[in-house]
This record gives structure tokens, C-alpha cells and sequence, in this order.
């Protein structure tokens, strides 16, 4: 008979306590960002798809090696280059110029070997992470027009 | 057109107008609130504080298809949301708001009140058996249960009131207790010690009369999908929301005029019906405040509680109130 007394008095209690603490969370700000309307910043290390770096001339750093090519595990880098003849100190040279960047992110994995392997630092993660659509060719990036895009 | 017919007819529209304003802004309320308790924002886009959502739900509801399920019992079916919403209208009509508000005041009312809120018990098994689908005939099984064992205690507590009383009549016994908070029902008095336990056991049986959280085991979502309106959709659906929140708003009500005194004023000034109306959505915030706090119950603790703790404390209270007028 205690036991019951004493049941119906400790439930009690602990009822009001989970209601006081619901009345004080009622009382604190929101946290939730408004989605369409913000947008949260992302971490450093967050890893979207891969972007080229430019360089001071607004150029791409990148020297057409292809090792981001060789080292990707799915296949979804493909790069051209065409060599360009330069002066450099009254002397012709011929140079490695990049033509084209095409980035398949329907394969990609985000491994990020691509950017590990790097040998120019010409690659990042970029910060974007509304990728949505229907239509699978709106995943196949030309990194060089982004580059453009960008640097405009 | 007799002017009684006309009365009618005016209070019955209000009656219908009340309770859908209320069904559909409380249904804000009650997201605005659970979002609050929850730190977020709740319905905020359609205009200003989301007030806008409420009619566009409406207007979403209304447009879409009524499907009645094949092999379901069509009669029942499409009677169960009807018998949802109509006795939460009817008996907005006994209720006394104030002094000169009533549609139609009676001198039964307890009993008027008490005979309509029984019928939602009903619209549930219906709803349940009609739709032919073993979660919906899970949950009416259920929800029935709850409402005939809650309905034992929280008649026995309102007996205990009229007794004080003395009068089955809503006017009458929110008048008795007018002239400060310390004649309302819900303070101890010499006839009646118990009195603040009365109206804890009067609440808990509202909420689980309503089927509210944490008592809502007709819809327990987490296990029957959606109880007993899982085959419902459009208006049918709207219905039994609108019948829910209508529930709560007479259960409100009736919560105010047997224990918190109607439309008197706690101090003695001004009295009238924005003191009733100020009450009775106090109780109907504190509905929603705990429907998001506490998670549902199961159905062995809803009926050991109704049974093994409601039940004995209210007949205890019955026969010493009963014993105490004697002596009194």
C-alpha cells in the first residue's frame, strides 16, 4: 500500500519536472536555420565537388599533368591539353596548356584522391552542397567554365 | 419565420463558426507551440506568423478526392466523420459563455454535455470498423476502451461538483462559485477537502477523453499508422481534426464552468465572457504544452491509471463529499 501512495507521488513529480523543463525551452530562442532562405557556411574540411584554383592572373594553376586523371578510382576526370609556344626570357618555349576539365560527379565518390595527389595545390573542394536535379547532365561539370564563371 | 426558429438558427451558426475558427487557429497553436517547445520556428511562411496556413490547409483538404477503400462498409464510413464533428457542435450549444451567453441554456446541461461526448466514442468505432483495416480496428478497440474507462472517473468527479452544488445546471453551478477565485470549485472547502485533486483527476480524464498525447493510443502513429482515420483522407480526415480540437475546446470549457468559475473574474472585477475565453484557452495551451512534453503512454499503464488509481481516489472523494455535506 506504500508503495502505491508513494508511486503516485514520485510520477507526479517527475511529470511536473519534464513539464518545467518544456516551459523553459519554450521560452529560448530558435535554433533552426530557414533553409531556402539561409543557408549555413560550411566547415573547412567539408568536401563537395572538386574546383580548379586560379592563379594570380586568373588562370588555372593547373599544369595538365594528369595526375588527378591517373589517380582517380572511378574514372570521372577528363583532361585535354594543347601546347601553347611562350616567351620566357627572349627564348620560345613550349608549354602545357589545359583546354578542357570535365568532371563526371554522377561517378564521383569524393574520395578526394584528386586534390591528394596534386603535385600544384590546382585543386580544391569546392563549398557547395545544393546539387539537385532531374537530370543527370547537370552533373557533368566543365571545371574550366566554372573557372571563368567564377573569376567573372 | 418565428423568432425562436430565427434564434435557432443564429445560435447554431455560431455554434459552427465558433468551433471551426477554433479547430483551425488551434491547430496553429498547437504547431506554433510544439515548434516553440522544440526550438524551432513552426508554420512561419504563409503570412505574417504563419496565421494564413490554418485556411490553405483547409482549401487543400476540401480539394482533394474522397476515397472510400474497396470492401469497405460505406454507410459506416462515411457516417463516422460526421458523428466526429457533430455532437462537439451540439453541445457548444448548452454551454454558458457568460450571464446572457448561451444558445440554449439547459437545466441539464452536465448530463446533455456528458450524453454528446460519448458519441465520439462511437465515430471512432466506426471509423475503425468501417474501414476494414486490421490498424484501424486495433485502434477503435483501443480508443473505445480508453474513453468508457475515463469516462467512469470523470463522471464520478462531476457528480461530486453538482453535488456541491446542487444543480445540474452549467449557469447555475458557474454562478455558484462567482464573487473571487476562492469560491471556485477547485479550492478545498469545508464540504469538499479534496477538491484540487478532483480537477487534476477531471483534466487527466479531459485530455484522455479527447484522445490527446499522451493518451492518444486511437492513433499511435509509431504503431498503427494512423489508428482509426489511417483510411481517411480529404474532408473526411479534416473532419475528425476538426472534432478533436472542438473536444478540446468543451473539454475546456466544461474544466472552467465545474472548477475555475466560469466567467467570474478571480478578483471580482469586470466580469464577463473574456474571462471565460481567457480561461479556457489558459487549459488548452496547458493541453498542448503537455501533449509535447510527455511521450504516449501504453495501453496497460492508460487503463492501470484510469482503474487502479482514478477510479478509487474519485469514489473516495464522492462518499467523503457525500458523507461531509451530512455533517455540514
Amino acid at each position: 500500500m506504500g508503495g502505491y501512495f508513494s508511486d503516485i507521488f514520485y510520477g507526479s513529480k517527475s511529470l511536473l519536472i519534464g513539464m518545467s523543463i518544456t516551459f523553459r525551452e519554450f521560452f529560448k530562442p530558435t535554433v533552426t536555420v530557414q533553409y531556402p532562405y539561409q543557408t549555413l557556411k560550411m566547415s573547412a574540411r567539408f568536401r563537395g565537388h572538386i574546383e580548379l584554383i586560379a592563379d594570380e592572373d586568373g588562370k588555372p594553376k593547373c599544369v595538365a599533368c594528369g595526375m588527378c586523371q591517373r589517380a582517380c578510382p572511378s574514372g570521372c576526370i577528363s583532361l585535354e591539353s594543347v601546347s601553347v609556344d611562350i616567351e620566357v626570357d627572349g627564348k620560345v618555349k613550349k608549354k602545357k596548356v589545359l583546354s578542357k576539365y570535365d568532371l563526371d560527379f554522377t561517378k564521383c565518390s569524393l574520395c578526394g584522391q584528386c586534390v591528394e595527389n596534386c603535385n600544384f595545390g590546382a585543386l580544391e573542394f569546392s563549398k557547395e552542397y545544393n546539387l539537385a536535379s532531374t537530370r543527370k547532365e547537370d552533373f557533368h561539370f566543365n571545371l574550366l567554365k566554372r573557372l571563368e564563371e567564377r573569376n567573372a | 419565420m418565428s423568432l425562436t426558429l430565427l434564434n435557432v438558427i443564429v445560435a447554431v451558426v455560431i455554434a459552427i463558426a465558433f468551433a471551426a475558427a477554433n479547430a483551425a487557429y488551434l491547430v496553429w497553436a498547437e504547431r506554433r507551440g510544439a515548434a516553440r517547445i522544440q526550438r524551432r520556428p513552426g508554420p512561419n511562411i504563409n503570412g505574417p506568423f504563419g496565421l494564413l496556413q490554418p485556411p490553405l490547409d483547409g482549401i487543400k483538404l476540401m480539394t482533394k478526392q474522397l476515397m472510400i477503400p474497396g470492401g469497405a462498409d460505406k454507410i459506416l464510413f462515411m457516417v463516422a466523420p460526421v458523428l466526429a464533428m457533430a455532437p462537439a457542435i451540439m453541445s457548444f450549444v448548452t454551454i454558458p459563455f457568460s450571464e446572457g451567453i448561451a444558445a440554449h441554456n439547459m437545466e441539464l446541461g452536465v448530463l446533455v454535455i456528458f450524453a454528446f461526448a460519448s458519441m465520439g466514442a462511437m465515430a471512432i468505432l466506426f471509423a475503425g470498423w468501417g474501414s476494414r483495416n486490421k490498424y484501424s480496428v486495433m485502434a477503435s478497440v483501443r480508443a473505445v476502451s480508453q474513453n468508457v474507462s475515463y469516462e467512469i472517473p470523470m463522471l464520478i468527479t462531476a457528480i461530486t461538483v453538482v453535488m456541491t452544488t446542487g444543480s445540474m445546471d452549467l449557469k447555475m453551478i458557474s454562478m455558484a462559485q462567482s464573487g473571487g477565485f476562492w469560491h471556485w470549485n477547485i479550492f478545498p472547502s469545508l464540504q469538499s477537502p479534496l477538491m484540487p485533486i478532483s480537477f487534476i483527476i477531471f483534466f487527466i480524464c479531459s485530455l484522455a477523453e479527447t484522445n490527446r498525447a499522451p493518451f492518444d493510443l486511437g492513433e499511435a502513429e509509431s504503431e498503427l499508422v494512423a489508428g482509426f482515420h489511417t483510411e481517411y483522407g480529404s474532408m473526411g480526415f479534416g473532419l475528425f481534426f476538426m472534432g478533436e480540437y472542438a473536444n478540446i475546446v468543451i473539454g475546456a470549457s466544461l474544466t472552467t464552468i465545474l472548477f475555475l468559475g466560469g466567467w467570474d473574474c478571480p478578483f471580482g472585477m469586470f466580469p464577463g465572457v473574456w474571462w471565460f475565453l481567457l480561461k479556457i484557452y489558459l487549459l488548452i495551451a496547458t493541453f498542448i504544452w503537455i501533449r509535447w512534453t510527455f511521450p504516449r503512454t501504453t495501453i496497460y499503464g492508460l487503463l492501470n491509471l484510469s482503474w487502479k488509481i482514478l477510479i478509487p481516489i474519485s469514489l473516495f472523494n464522492l462518499l467523503l463529499t457525500a458523507g461531509l455535506l451530512k455533517v455540514f
